[in-house]
């Protein structure tokens, strides 16, 4: 709108009147990227930027160095720990000999370092039993080994050896034999946690998650279903792949 | 004297007389008297804090303003007095999963007052979401988010939830059964959120399970950066709240022009 209106602009406007009217005129129509044909006072030959726009800009870009100078690194700091792998530890719970195919026997170990008690949980373990597993699936399978983190919001399962059912106290979900779901909230069977024998040791390794038919995935937080389009809603995260 | 305030309603014989023509000027008596405004004069001389004091305090209000205008006001100073008490809390605090509940223990059996200020923070909290609900209640039901209020309802919303991040963190603090089981709990429920739900977990537990630097985070979550979100929102919440008005109740209606009275009469 600008240039057109200007150039209806009466010539006794006092704006013009006051700064000479070749000079004003000038001024406003010519479109030159050179600050020396717009008649900017001081500019130099081939000047495209006006200083006082160079001015704002350094100023600006200044200010935008300095806050992420320490803005960025506060950030990255908070965040670290997302993209950090938490290495585990294999941890022994017992001789061979404790562990029978027909129940569980619970065993209880670290399995997160640093906060004393508050890292303990407890771990349910049993031998592989063809009869209800199948054929073992590798050399980590020969000692089933079951989370009591209870997949609807993480509480404490306990096993209940009578019933052969995995009971939660919190909102009542119920698990088979096998850590698979038979009743209440709960949106995937109990994880698992890969095994080995050392030493005549039966020795608990990293968790992973498993869906309804028992298929392994890296560990995923309770609530997180794995069967059908759950495994892509709540994906594996850096923190924690499995073995 | 360049401050103005209105002048308090004393009975004629108590109100302040300006000096006589004539009269000699102030003795130390009258100087001393002065002095608490000629200290105010000499700040606002320099700070000119007395238009924006008047603009914020002295503000017009409408006709049938009632007491459920106060619960604003109210929850301001549930987290004043969440503030206050929480600074002095963090003195005895101490953030790590070996001695948290020690120092809580400490706080509420031995320190002097100690149970009385963990229990104003502890019952202040659950106060001031209740009165932050009232609040919110009396905006809706009066219509008060409506044009041109609706910014400071969406302010008002934002601060809900930090209100309800603030209990979310505190709650884990005490580190007593109750809290981890709880905390545990409602991560996991965080969880649940498609695709960025775990991964704003593993940010919230700082890896993937409750660890060792988990309880330190929330600390600082719930005592630096929650607390000063807050303030500054609740600057801009004040001062929309001033700069708007406050609405008058919805069963007060509109007095009619009595020019326009007459004529429909």
């Amino acid at each position: 709108m600008g240039d057109v209106a200007r150039g209806l602009t009466p010539p006794n406007h006092p704006e013009e009147v006051r700064s000479g009217i070749a000079v004003a005129k000038d001024r406003r129509q010519t479109k030159s990227k050179y600050t020396a044909d717009r008649n900017i006072p001081g500019a130099f030959e081939g000047e495209t930027v006006t200083r006082r726009r160079f001015m704002t800009t350094t100023t600006h870009a200044a200010g935008a160095i300095a806050a992420s100078a320490f803005a960025l690194p506060a950030l990255g700091f908070a965040l670290g720990p997302v993209f950090e792998k938490v290495e585990r530890r294999w941890e022994a719970v017992g001789p061979t000999s404790d562990f029978g195919p027909d129940t569980y026997v619970p065993k209880v170990f670290t399995e997160t370092y640093g906060i004393g008690d508050v890292g303990k949980t407890t771990v349910y373990v049993r031998q592989h039993n063809e009869e209800i597993d199948g054929p073992q699936k590798d050399e980590y399978d020969g000692y089933i080994a079951i989370s009591t983190k209870c997949m609807h919001l993480g509480c404490p399962v306990r096993f209940v050896p009578a019933s052969e059912r995995f009971i939660c106290p919190c909102h009542g979900g119920v698990y088979d034999f096998q850590g698979k779901r038979t009743g209440g909230p709960p949106v995937r069977p109990l994880d698992r946690f890969y095994t080995r024998v050392r030493d005549g040791q039966v020795e608990i390794g990293p968790r992973f998650s498993v869906n309804s038919e028992l298929r392994r995935f890296s560990p995923r937080y309770p609530g997180e279903p794995l069967d059908g389009i759950g495994q892509y809603l709540y994906p594996s995260r850096p923190t924690a792949r499995k073995l | 004297m360049k401050l103005k305030l209105p002048a308090p309603p004393l009975p004629p014989s108590f109100k302040p007389q300006p000096r006589r023509p004539g009269e000699k000027e102030l003795g130390p008596a009258g100087t001393a008297k002065e002095a608490g405004i000629s200290a105010v004069d000499w700040l606002d001389e320099r700070t000119s804090l007395s238009g924006a004091a008047r603009w914020v305090m002295f503000r017009k209000v409408p006709k049938g303003t009632n007491w459920f205008y106060t619960l604003g006001s109210a929850t301001m100073f549930a987290f004043l007095s969440q503030a206050v008490t929480g600074v002095f809390l963090a003195m005895y605090y101490r953030p790590s999963a070996a001695e948290a509940y020690e120092s809580v223990r400490y706080i509420t059996n031995e320190a002097f007052l100690g149970e009385f200020v963990r229990g104003m923070h502890k019952w202040g909290s659950t106060v001031m979401v209740i009165l932050v609900f009232l609040h919110m209640g009396r905006t809706y039901f009066f219509g008060a988010y409506k044009y041109p209020r609706e910014l400071n309802w969406v302010v008002g919303a934002v601060l809900l939830v930090l209100t309800m991040l603030m209990s979310f963190t505190g709650y884990l603090l005490p580190f007593d059964q109750k809290s981890y089981w709880a905390t545990i709990v409602g991560v996991n429920i965080n969880g649940t959120g498609p695709l960025v739900g775990p991964y704003l977990n593993d940010f919230l537990l700082a890896g993937p399970d409750f660890g060792a630097t988990t309880l330190s985070r929330f600390y600082a979550i719930h005592m630096m950066l929650v607390p000063g979100l807050i303030a500054a929102l609740i600057g801009a919440h004040l001062y929309l709240v001033a700069k708007l008005g406050t609405t008058a109740p919805p069963w007060l209606k509109a007095e009619k022009d009595p020019e326009l009275r007459k004529e429909s009469a």
